[in-house]
């Protein structure tokens, strides 16, 4: 009997294939964000309002994750930028290669962002790393301000949360203190914005944060600055 | 439930292993799983036992380790395990900590048969 020591990642494969997206993400200047939640959260909604409001001239492009249905690029696709829908029959979760393979369609010097929404679900995407620069966390205030103790492997790995549906909060025993609280317990640099993706404004604080990394992303990669 | 494809994935590498290896049997696999990893082991195990079932190493066992959360404390050095979540530093009260391990999902050692034959060089060892 002989015990070999093994020191590899047991995901190693994903990781080689997520280091070359992010490499070329980074070469390219384009910001890549991660949106992972339960169902129900509100990726789709976030994403339709976040679309909605760019002018036309932005250069972002969205993959979207389902196990069926391409409803949600038909949703997405209203707006005008260009989505592809992976269905992943079955699988809870995207993996850096589906990402690769998807993304051959497009060429990176025309984005500037691209929005990754994984399969609605708060465990299996956090073990995948898709070579995005931030990985997102949406839970909407209809769901248990217990989830960051519940789910703390995916609040540990987002740089930002997003609470969602705070238009809602008059009407649920759902305290948005506590939920901050807990989220920076398990992550205790983790970013928070609130939104709200149906009132005026709502969406106020995470298009700021967006900008401000975008902006980062070019200047990063030694590219000038698009504003648009 | 990733916990299949992560069970396909610790095969695959197993197999990769033993090509630098040939005439070795597979006995055990060990892994470390972090708390924070999002793997459940009792279902990463049920998993792996049906990925190599009818394979050629029917019966390769997966031992894994779990590792719970440790931080290290940037003001004052302490290193220490964390309750209940609370990242703030027992010794000094500081919030400024950085997980040290908790969040792995790595391989740790194969253990393999060799059947009499020479002694097999360990490879990548440290």
């Amino acid at each position: 009997m002989e015990r070999l020591p093994l020191k590899s990642k047991v995901l190693s494969e994903n990781q080689i294939v997520a280091e070359s997206l992010r490499e070329r993400f980074r070469s390219h200047g384009v910001l890549c964000l991660n949106l992972i939640s339960g169902p129900g959260s509100g990726k789709t909604a976030l994403l339709e309002r976040t679309l909605a409001g760019f002018d036309p001239a932005t250069r972002v492009c969205v993959l979207t994750g389902d196990i069926q249905t391409d409803n949600d690029a038909r949703r997405l696709a209203q707006y005008g930028f260009p989505v592809r829908q992976i269905t992943t029959g079955g699988t809870c979760h995207l993996d850096a290669r589906m990402i690769e393979k998807h993304l051959a369609a497009w060429n990176l010097d025309e984005i500037d962002l691209l929005f990754i929404e994984n399969v609605g679900n708060l465990v299996c995407p956090s073990s995948y790393d898709l070579g995005e620069a931030s990985k997102i966390v949406l839970l909407s205030v209809t769901e248990g301000d217990d989830k960051p103790l519940k789910y703390p492997s995916i609040f540990f790995k987002s740089d930002l949360f997003i609470l969602t549906k705070i238009d809602l909060l008059p009407y649920v025993p759902f305290n948005a203190e506590v939920v901050e609280a807990n989220a920076r317990l398990v992550h205790p640099g983790i970013e928070i914005v609130r939104t709200s993706a149906t009132a005026e404004g709502g969406l106020d604080a995470w298009l700021a944060w967006m900008k401000q990394r975008m902006a980062q992303a070019r200047q990063d990669a030694l590219l000038p600055l698009r504003l648009s | 439930m990733h916990e299949f494809s992560i069970a396909e994935s610790i095969l695959e590498a197993v197999r990769k292993e033993l090509v630098s290896h040939p005439g070795a049997r597979p006995t055990r696999v060990g892994l470390r799983i972090g708390e924070l990893a999002a793997v459940d082991v009792d279902s990463l195990s049920f998993c792996f036992e049906s990925v190599v079932r009818g394979t050629e190493w029917e019966g390769l066992q997966l031992d894994a380790q779990v590792c719970p959360q440790r931080r290290i404390c940037n003001d004052c050095g302490k290193e220490f395990a964390v309750v209940e979540y609370n990242a703030s530093c027992p010794m000094c009260a500081g919030c400024n900590t950085t997980l040290s391990s908790g969040d792995e999902l790595d391989f740790d050692y194969l253990e393999v048969e060799t059947g009499g034959t020479p002694a097999i060089e360990v490879k990548g060892a440290e």
